[in-house]
């Protein structure tokens, strides 16, 4: 068989049709759902470009294609829940609330980054809204997601802890393992895998004998449901419905975002592995587009709109690279502050 | 004074831990119903219940990744780790994210969690329970690493640790828990230094956890022979204190380091080298170290001695530095 085929007769479709149905969202939320995904997406692309100019180093990995998932999982948590993520986590950072300017800084290496340059694209925290990383170790956050879980339900507070990890995590015990304690322990936490198909170069079939992820979660007896990563109006109604039954059943839940990355793994990946065809079939499903398409045709946006608000994220963005270019430097005197917490210092 | 066994000494410090502080419990396996492998948390469970003596499945990696969320959610866990071998399956939660998590953030997520776990050989248990691989966790930044040898330690150092603003690991000698002695009321110790346990002018002699034993015991058997030694308990492994072991150089001008960790890349090692950068000219010997003989311990007992450092090995050790 030549490399050719085997990958053309292998080809991952999108799970259903493209989406056409009325947005049956209030307009503020159903422009903000489109305001969440067109940040992210410009916010990324600039990454890329500012990662080819030399101002963002280390490993980058873009979300674009992925972001009617952040949009519709993030807006469907309250301001006291957690978030755990992964190095795959631009979106979810700044839909968490963490300020654009902060996020470009920290890729710049700036002290005036979200985590002071110490951690670059793949680690952005942000404590104060509970945003615990930024975890490039496939499934480390699954772990802690159980633990924060565990602290809110033996301190008494009514939270949902929300893990995101991709299908490659799935692989990893840390998943397992993860998942076993959640249901064992009947902490609140809402598993949202990120199934892009590639865990790197991997697709899906080439490394699990189960490609039907909620299965793993069943054999859990961890409630679970696949939804259409592409959709916002699927992710963030299959969200709300997960969240809210995580919060009132205090029991985790695993939902399943089928969705695709339209760029290579990362800034290093030639991207060799997967055939031009399958993704151009997944940029037909684009989340940006077609929802666009959806709220023009119910009249819930005007072309004029939809570029005076990409001029808006436009602006953001300019501005957010301007605050990083002048930021500065931490001094290298500090190289070793934070190993340990100072005396007196605080802890969480 | 009471009369007192390590292991009680140890779970003295876990009770009046829970007692003290309701963010604190205890996690691991076994460590509830069956009273813990060693029976260092027998009878927690009746005292706090299954809340805060929590058992847990066979999933190292995932329960202490748990005890760090847990930390980070503002409990104050301690996690038990059967034995250090068992801990390899945790290593990347401790390495990757505990260690790792202050600094990454750029100083907004400390980690105040606290991991004991059993370590060392002598109990014929094999090549796969017997390791002592403490030295490893001292070679990582972000944590810090004691192993309690004494009773005062077993019973003072876990409420410093919790106090520990970050990650904390103890790490307990197996042939330790039987250990017996008195023991004075409300003892408080430090986990920032070494101390001197037996003072002395010819030689110094560094050991830590299950070895200070043999240590004082070499010692004991060179004084009679006319060498007087003096015995630096080591207690914290990472950060190690560098000016107690120089202040006793700086007096004996010889120096033994015993370590149950195998001598390639070893803490010995790291102590040596230490001593040696900073204080090459106060040696009147070359250093020695005493490790354990480079294999995996086997399980026949009289293998296993001979693998381990031994009291006449440490003796001959002396005399070959002191050149006697």
């Amino acid at each position: 068989m030549s490399s050719q085929t085997q990958t053309s007769d292998t080809l991952m479709l999108p799970p259903g049709p493209v989406p056409t149905a009325p947005v049956p969202f209030a307009p503020e939320l159903a422009l903000g759902l489109l305001r969440d995904m067109l940040r992210i997406r410009r916010l990324e692309e600039k990454c890329a470009e500012l990662y080819g100019a030399g101002q963002i180093r280390g490993f980058l990995h873009l979300y674009i294609g992925e972001e009617a998932v952040a949009a519709g999982a993030m807006r469907a948590l309250s301001t006291d829940d957690t978030v755990v993520a992964t190095y795959r986590e631009h979106g979810q950072a700044l839909l968490r609330g963490v300020s654009m300017r902060a996020i470009i800084a920290e890729m710049f290496g700036k002290q005036e980054g979200c985590s002071r340059g110490r951690g670059g694209s793949m680690h952005l925290f942000d404590a104060q809204s509970r945003f615990f990383g930024g975890n490039a170790i496939v499934g480390g956050g699954l772990p802690l997601s159980v633990g924060l879980a565990l602290a809110d339900r033996m301190q008494g507070i009514r939270r949902v802890t929300a893990c995101f990890f991709g299908d490659g995590a799935v692989a990893e015990g840390a998943f397992h393992e993860s998942m076993n304690l959640a249901a064992l322990w009947q902490l609140p936490v809402l598993f949202c895998c990120e199934n892009n198909l590639y865990a790197m170069g991997t697709a899906l079939p080439r490394s699990e004998s189960q490609t039907d992820l909620c299965l793993k979660a069943a054999s859990y007896r961890i409630a679970s449901r696949a939804v259409d990563g592409m959709d916002v109006v699927a992710t963030h109604q299959a969200a709300l419905e997960a969240v809210d039954a995580v919060r009132s059943t205090q029991q985790p839940f695993f939902l399943e975002f089928q969705t695709y990355r339209f760029r290579a793994h990362s800034m290093f990946d030639p991207d060799l592995y997967r055939d031009k065809a399958e993704i151009e079939h997944w940029k037909e499903h684009g989340p940006i587009h077609t929802y666009t398409a959806r709220l023009k045709a119910q009249g819930l946006l005007a072309e004029e709109q939809f570029l005076a608000l990409d001029v808006e994220v436009g602006r953001e963005v300019d501005d957010a690279i301007a605050y990083a270019e002048a930021g500065h430097w931490e001094p290298v005197a500090d190289l070793l502050r934070d190993v340990h917490t100072p005396a007196g210092g605080s802890s969480s | 004074m009471s009369r007192i066994s390590y292991r009680e000494a140890l779970r003295e410090a876990l009770q009046e831990a829970m007692q003290r502080d309701p963010r604190v419990f205890l996690m691991g396996e076994d460590v509830g119903r069956y009273g813990g492998t060693y029976a260092v948390s027998k009878g927690l469970l009746a005292e706090f219940g299954p809340e805060r003596i929590r058992d847990t499945p066979l999933s190292e990696l995932a329960f202490v990744g748990a005890g760090i969320g847990a930390a980070l959610g503002g409990l104050r866990p301690i996690v038990e780790v059967m034995t250090v071998n068992f801990s390899l399956l945790a290593l990347d939660q401790i390495v990757n994210t505990a260690a790792t998590l202050r600094h990454m953030s750029g100083g907004q997520c400390s980690v105040p969690l606290v991991i004991r776990m059993t370590t060392g050989a002598g109990r014929q248990l094999a090549a796969q329970h017997s390791h002592s691989l403490e030295g490893w966790y001292a070679h990582i930044p972000g944590i810090r690493v004691l192993a309690p040898a004494t009773l005062e330690d077993a019973r003072g150092m876990l409420w410093p640790a919790l106090e520990d603003p970050d990650p904390v690991i103890l790490f307990e000698h197996g042939q330790l828990y039987n250990v017996e002695g008195e023991l004075a009321e409300g003892v408080t110790v430090d986990i920032r230094s070494a101390k001197v346990r037996r003072a002395g002018r010819d030689l110094t002699l560094i050991a830590y956890g299950g070895l200070l034993g043999k240590a004082l015991e070499a010692a004991e058997q060179l004084a009679r022979e006319g060498i007087d030694v003096e015995v630096i308990d080591l207690r914290v492994l990472r950060p190690l204190d560098d000016a107690t072991l120089l202040a006793s150089l700086a007096k004996t001008h010889r120096l033994v380091v015993v370590d149950e960790g195998w001598k390639s890349g070893s803490l010995a090692a790291e102590v040596v080298a230490r001593l040696t950068e900073q204080a090459f000219y106060e040696l009147d010997a070359p250093p020695v170290r005493v490790c354990s003989a480079e294999v995996p311990i086997p399980y026949a007992k009289h293998l296993e001695e001979a693998a381990l450092p031994q009291v006449a090995v440490i003796v001959a050790a002396a005399h070959g530095v002191c050149g006697t």
